[in-house]
């Protein structure tokens, strides 16, 4: 199943008929995908479904066996691409002795950026760590790490960001302030494919949602493509009447229908399946 | 090339801010004050290794086994607390930072492989070279102070010393490539001792002529070419001994009977380039 939103846009990251083997487990199989820029794509798949692997390819660090992954055209293991991205780990660590801001000057160095004390504030305070810019890493908090993760995948203001389970590690305040951030980005322009098991998180964010199973993409669209209608639910004085044909469009016609016959309305609503139940139902139909 | 030097620069401060290396601090604190306090003693004895009652050897002679064989066991214990430092620096540096996820972030940014592999390399050689330079010339300094002798060459085997390290990051570079942390610490010290055992077969073989033996020994001295050059260390240390001195240098632990060759250096060269070489090709092909 091709994931791109078009067949004519190079796209930010444009992954074409990727494959990957680590001996005789296939990771990834024939996979297209396509992130548009300032596009805010979720990937979402079980466990070994190949999201990780997939990501890690389009940064460089995995070979693929087959296919390629360019980033705003260029090869994904070459340096031009990688001076247009970011990246975050799903398990990453930073040195135990150096400070927040001492990670993020090391970074900029090596994105070939000057060290600029300003860009650091910024991204700090971007991610809620204006105060821990001094402390070492070994004192921060698991999820003080990973916000300092996020800011490291923004030193050099790439135009893709990888993410890869950026909020794993976040309490739920966290999360949101990962959320805004997101939004944020993608109003900046940036593209973003954001790596998530969870799933109502991307229904929430992401603009579009590519669904991978064993390897594959088995599913791409609109969160509300991907969602279906499941008809319309109306709590009466007898209990909830359900009327699964129907839409949003035919809820005042029901309901002027049943008051005339003399029923009690409490509530109406439209009902729709979630991304979990697109998702359950492609992945794991038992 | 600005990369490599980003990551040495990293590497360098690295070994001084953590905490591991407080530990390498404190025991050459307390090898110095030993080693200090027992050329004192050794000395003030005039017969300190039991050689008899003077009338073999003269005094002055005894003042020469004395200075060569502490200068030894000084360059002895600067390779080897140089040794602990160059792995600790370096036996993590591929495999064993990817398990631990502090190699990805560095990997994404526009460096090459290569590039951060050299900057290892530099950063960490920079550190034991550094270490290993300070600590002999510490230990020359001590025995002339207290022997009033200076060794037959000073700045050979200091470089010897240096050299030898210089393989010893290398090879360890090499092994973080393709074993976890500790798997490959302990081969780091299993192959040094092997080097030291291959020193020993080459001092027992001189002095009973085995042939054999001596085959041995200089094949696995091919194979870990930084015991060659530290043995070559230890015979510039005291290379103007002759006669029963020499001898009784040699018998001793810290004797080397001759010198590295040229040719020896030049493959210790070349040896450290191929190990650079595999370990880049390695590192390129390595998913992370």
């Amino acid at each position: 199943m091709d994931a791109s939103p078009s067949s004519t846009d190079p796209g930010a990251l444009a992954v074409s008929g990727l494959g990957k083997r680590y001996g005789s487990v296939v990771a990834l199989e024939g996979v297209e995908l396509t992130v548009g820029p300032g596009e805010l794509v979720g990937l979402v798949g079980a466990n070994g479904a190949g999201k990780s692997t997939l990501t890690k390819i389009a940064c460089g660090l995995v070979r693929p066996t087959s296919g390629t992954a360019r980033i705003f055209g260029a090869h994904s293991d070459t340096r031009d691409a990688r001076r247009m991205l970011g990246y975050l780990a799903e398990l990453f660590r930073f040195p135990g002795w150096c400070t927040g801001s001492e990670v993020l000057a090391l970074h900029q160095k090596l994105a070939g950026a000057r060290a600029d004390r300003g860009e650091r504030d910024e991204l700090l305070a971007l991610v809620g760590l204006s105060e821990a810019a001094d402390r070492r890493v070994e004192e921060m908090s698991k999820g003080m790490q990973q916000r300092l993760g996020i800011a490291q995948a923004l030193v050099g203001r790439p135009r893709l960001l990888l993410l890869d389970e950026p909020t794993s590690a976040l309490d739920p305040a966290g999360r949101r302030t990962i959320r805004s951030l997101l939004l944020e980005l993608r109003a900046r322009g940036i593209a973003v494919l954001l790596n998530s098991h969870l799933l109502g998180e991307v229904e929430r964010v992401c603009d579009r949602v590519v669904i991978l199973a064993g390897g594959k993409v088995v599913a791409a669209g609109r969160p509300e493509e991907l969602t279906t209608r499941g008809g319309v639910e109306i709590q009466t004085g007898n209990g909830v009447r359900r009327f699964p044909q129907a839409s949003r469009e035919d809820m005042p016609r029901i309901v002027a229908q049943l008051v005339a016959e003399g029923v009690d309305i409490y509530e109406a609503t439209v009902v729709r399946s979630t991304l979990e139940d697109a998702y359950l139902e492609l992945v794991d139909p038992a | 090339m600005r990369a490599a030097l980003i990551i040495a620069r990293h590497v360098v401060q690295e070994s001084i801010r953590r905490r591991v290396f407080v530990v390498v601090f404190l025991l050459t604190v307390l090898f110095l004050a030993l080693f200090v306090f027992a050329t004192v003693k050794a000395f003030a004895n005039p017969s300190p290794f039991g050689f008899g009652n003077g009338n073999l050897i003269e005094p002055g002679q005894f003042t020469s086994i004395t200075t060569v064989t502490l200068l030894g066991l000084g360059a002895f214990a600067s390779l080897f607390l140089a040794t602990v430092l160059a792995v600790f620096l370096t036996l993590g540096a591929v495999r064993g930072d990817a398990e631990r996820g502090l190699l990805q972030p560095l990997v994404v940014r526009p460096l090459g492989r290569g590039e951060l592999l050299l900057g290892r390399f530099v950063g960490a050689v920079a550190v034991c070279v550094v270490y290993v330079a300070a600590l002999y010339a510490v230990v020359v300094l001590v025995v002339h102070q207290a022997g009033g002798r200076w060794p037959d060459h000073i700045l050979g085997p200091g470089l010897a010393l240096c050299a030898a390290v210089c393989i010893l990051v290398a090879m360890s570079l090499l092994g973080s490539v393709f074993l976890s942390a500790t798997a490959n610490g302990i081969a780091m010290f299993m192959l040094y001792g092997a080097g030291l055992v291959s020193g020993l077969l080459a001092s027992i073989a001189a002095a009973l002529g085995a042939h054999t033996l001596q085959t041995i020994a200089h094949d696995m001295t091919i194979a870990l070419p930084f015991e060659g050059i530290y043995q070559s260390a230890l015979h510039a240390l005291g290379s103007n001994q002759t006669g029963i001195s020499r001898v009784l240098v040699n018998l001793g632990p810290f004797g080397a009977s001759q010198s590295a060759s040229i040719t020896f250096d030049l493959w210790a060269a070349a040896y450290t380039v191929i190990l650079a070489v595999v370990a880049l090709i390695a590192f390129e092909r390595r998913d992370l």
